[in-house]
């Protein structure tokens, strides 16, 4: 493996763990969105702000060191991707702001109404951020981003398969949340609340099931490079990620309530490393491969290191803070 | 449409303009928000310390009561940062593309740094209750050596801007080797990098402070007042002499490194010894006009002996020279004059608390303290323009122009617009939540039981699940 594949691979690790982590907060703000009116929607949204709370700052790190990766190790990706889909991008900073000053600013302030506005900015927000997000990977995978940059500013990504991209974010987003929060609510002993996410869960899963499907169907048609890769060199993840989304409907179904965060985040995993497989050896298929976007070694090799000392330092530390919030020990109640 | 076509939307020198303006917007917002994140730890972790060590009840409150701004204050330092990664490429792509490998290796760093404060953030923020104090306490103090070390990769960042080295480029100009080390550890960090840490600790130690001035002049004359104005004014007013002293190296820096930053900043038209240096006052080709002149001092400044050679703009390339040398002139004095304003006001206390272990008995002291923290900002503003509109027409000293590197996206002015709406928005927001988190804690007065830390958990069987 090159010093550039591997900072490809960190690249990939970064993005699967921001989809997990940050990709399961959005969707708490999705299900925040829909939990009905101010009496109706009291306790999901309370049991979501808690799970969130402590949480959302560290996980949103990771979108800030894929950025960082990918402008160091691959400045010529980077650049073309700026400046083709500039749009979504604009549009997905945007909803970071409103989401980030919306969650932050709703716990500190005490009248109805202002809570009611700013909970609907930051639930809004959350769907739009991740979104427009997917829609910059489905233009990356349909090779609407040419390796020299200034691509189609509109056409680039408002594209059957971009757009449904953006869908599947939102909702595979979804789709762990309600995962994550039926787990929360069986911790904090709330068996209503468990059942209310269980069956949330359960939809979402379906959903992002059948988004996952018609992807496969429009790549190719749209992406031909990366869906020739995925029935080939992806094959066993695509599998994969089947099996576990299976397994987690299964014992939905089943009433199981406990061991469902592993396999949804395989679930996830799985899909995200299939798509890096699949089109691999292209960061931008076909146009541009990581060895000729790759920057030079020395940097290569202090992108390496830093991966290095954030595996030692900040994983555990990240292990600390969710292991402390997850027994309440560090949490809103404990403010 | 008429109205459309009159707006310079597509025209490319326009981007230039319309790019620069909405980054230097969104950095002086961000500037400010990320002073408060390196030095509020500190300033908080010393009143923690007071709190536990004495048992300090009105000290520990100050520390409860600051990291609950500070748990709003870093969300919006958070979302504001993350804005400015995206503008990097979506306002300077050819200059992300030319250099993200080389001045990449610095934010790549900093990301550790980042991740690292907003965990123990977390921690800290949302572990006052069941933490042992001590164990709490401890938790708090990776965010004061993350401040520092992230503001560290930052700033060496922009260091490397105003002094790149650590490359190499083909005949093309395209990057084919780099030296981390020498990124990192150029020329101008060694000055750049102190002087805004400092400067975090003057803004946050100074805002702080003046917000428990406020209340002192509206007669809360508690000790929580006395208290919440003398622990971050103390840390604020040890900090500026030292701060000053860094100025000075840091423009002795640029007069070596960067002379026709200095010579713009300056105003100094003719290379030559015995330079006058001019408080206030317009720069025009003939030098300054309406300024006070002091003989020499320009050269004394620069090398010790009035017969230092400085050089003029006139031995800088036309189109090398940095532009509005008036504002660049106007805001190197705004920052000095700050600075030592700071410095008086560091005095009067020091000199007060050395006679009568107070601080000085006069609503003028208060009336001081409640503009230091704003004077602060503007100070820091100040600097960020000298640093970076004397830089200009490059955006990589002596390899690459602005000019060069800018988007050629449309509608830049649309979503500059749209972001001084936002972040007007923004602004004004925070303001009006914070003033409410004040004004619920005043009615809730001082002995408020949900306030009591570290005792036993209110809700002890709902953590025992």
């Amino acid at each position: 493996m090159s010093k550039a594949d591997a900072a490809a691979a960190i690249l990939w690790i970064g993005a699967t763990l921001y989809a997990v982590f940050g990709g399961a907060d959005f969707g708490g703000g999705l299900w925040d969105l829909i939990a009905g009116g101010a009496k109706r929607g009291e306790r999901p949204r309370a049991r979501i702000q808690r799970s969130l709370t402590p949480v959302w700052e560290a996980n949103h790190v990771w979108l800030i060191f894929i950025l960082v990766v990918l402008w160091t190790a691959f400045p010529e990706a980077f650049a073309a991707i700026m400046s083709t889909l500039y749009v979504p991008l604009a549009l997905a900073a945007l909803g970071i702001v409103l989401r980030g000053a919306g969650f932050a600013f709703r716990k500190s302030v005490d009248s109805l109404p202002a809570q009611r506005a700013l909970g609907a900015c930051f639930a809004l927000s959350s769907v739009m951020t991740p979104f427009f997000m997917g829609t910059v990977v489905g233009a990356v995978a349909s090779g609407n981003v040419p390796a020299e940059g200034n691509g189609e500013a509109f056409s680039s990504w408002i594209e059957p398969l971009p757009l449904l991209t953006g869908a599947l974010f939102v909702v595979s987003g979804a789709y762990l949340a309600a995962i994550f929060l039926i787990s929360d609510s069986r911790r904090a002993g709330d068996g209503e609340m468990e059942e209310y996410f269980a069956f949330r869960a359960l939809s979402a899963a379906a959903a992002a099931g059948a988004l996952a499907l018609a992807g496969i169907f429009m790549l190719q048609a749209d992406a031909r490079y990366v869906y020739d890769g995925l029935i080939a060199e992806g094959l066993p993840l695509v599998i994969l990620s089947g099996i576990c989304g299976l397994a987690v409907l299964a014992m939905l179904m089943r009433g199981a309530r406990r061991g469902l965060r592993p396999p949804a985040a395989l679930a996830v995993a799985a899909v995200i490393w299939g798509w890096g497989v699949a089109q691999y050896p292209y960061l931008l298929p076909t146009s541009l491969d990581i060895a000729t976007a790759a920057a030079p070694g020395p940097t290569l090799t202090s992108v390496l290191v830093v991966f290095g000392v954030a595996a030692i330092v900040v994983l555990p530390a990240l292990g600390l803070l969710y292991t402390l919030s997850q027994r309440e020990i560090v949490g809103e109640s404990s403010e | 449409m008429p109205l459309l076509d009159a707006l310079p939307l597509a025209a490319s020198d326009s981007n230039l303009l319309a790019a620069r303006e909405l980054m230097a917007f969104t950095l002086g917002f961000h500037i400010v928000l990320a002073c408060i994140g390196v030095a509020f730890p500190a300033i908080i972790l010393t009143a923690n310390y007071l709190g536990l060590r004495r048992g300090d009840a009105d000290a520990m409150r100050l520390a409860r009561r600051w990291s609950k701004v500070m748990a709003v204050t870093f969300a919006v330092g958070a979302v504001t940062g993350t804005v400015l990664s995206f503008e990097f490429g979506l306002l300077w792509p050819e200059f992300m593309e030319r250099f993200g490998d080389v001045f990449g290796i610095a934010f790549a760093i900093e990301g550790i740094f980042f991740f690292t404060e907003a965990i123990f953030l977390a921690i800290y923020i949302y572990g006052w209750k069941r933490l042992g104090g001590w164990a709490h306490f401890a938790s708090g103090v990776p965010m004061v050596v993350t401040g520092i070390g992230g503001a560290f990769s930052v700033v060496t960042a922009n260091a490397w801007m105003n002094q790149p080295q650590g490359f190499t480029l083909d005949a093309a100009g395209k990057v084919v080797d780099t030296d981390p080390l020498q990124v990192l550890f150029n020329p101008a960090w060694s000055y750049e990098v102190p002087h805004m840490i400092l400067a975090a600790y003057m803004v946050a130690g100074f805002l702080v402070a003046s917000v428990y001035a406020v209340g002192m002049l509206r007669g809360r004359l508690d000790r929580h007042h006395r208290l919440g104005l003398l622990i971050p004014l103390t840390i604020a007013c040890i900090v500026t002499p030292v701060q000053i002293f860094v100025g000075d190296v840091a423009a002795r820096g640029v007069a070596d490194h960067q002379p026709a930053k200095f010579a713009g900043f300056e105003c100094i038209q003719e290379t030559g010894p015995n330079q006058t240096e001019y408080i206030g006052g317009i720069c025009t080709d003939d030098g300054v006009k309406g300024g006070i002149g002091i003989p020499g001092l320009d050269s004394w400044l620069v090398g010790f002996s009035t017969d230092t050679v400085v050089t003029g703009l006139e031995d800088i390339a036309p189109d090398e020279r940095p532009p509005a040398n008036t504002l660049l002139h106007l805001s190197f004095d705004t920052m000095v004059g700050i600075g030592f304003g700071l410095l008086a006001l560091a005095g009067w206390l020091a000199f007060a608390w050395w006679r009568r272990r107070d601080i000085p008995r006069t609503d003028w002291f208060l009336r001081a303290v409640a503009v230091s923290g704003v004077a602060a900002i503007v100070a820091v503003w100040a600097g960020w323009i000298v640093t970076e509109v004397g830089r200009q027409p490059w955006i990589v000293q002596g390899f690459m122009r602005t000019e060069e590197a800018v988007t050629e996206a449309d509608g830049i002015w649309f979503a500059f617009a749209g972001v001084m709406l936002l972040y007007a928005a923004l602004g004004t927001g925070l303001i009006l939540i914070l003033r409410g988190m004040a004004r619920r804690w005043r009615e809730q007065g001082e002995g408020d039981e949900a306030e009591t830390p570290y005792g036993p958990a209110a809700t002890s069987e709902e953590a025992s699940r």
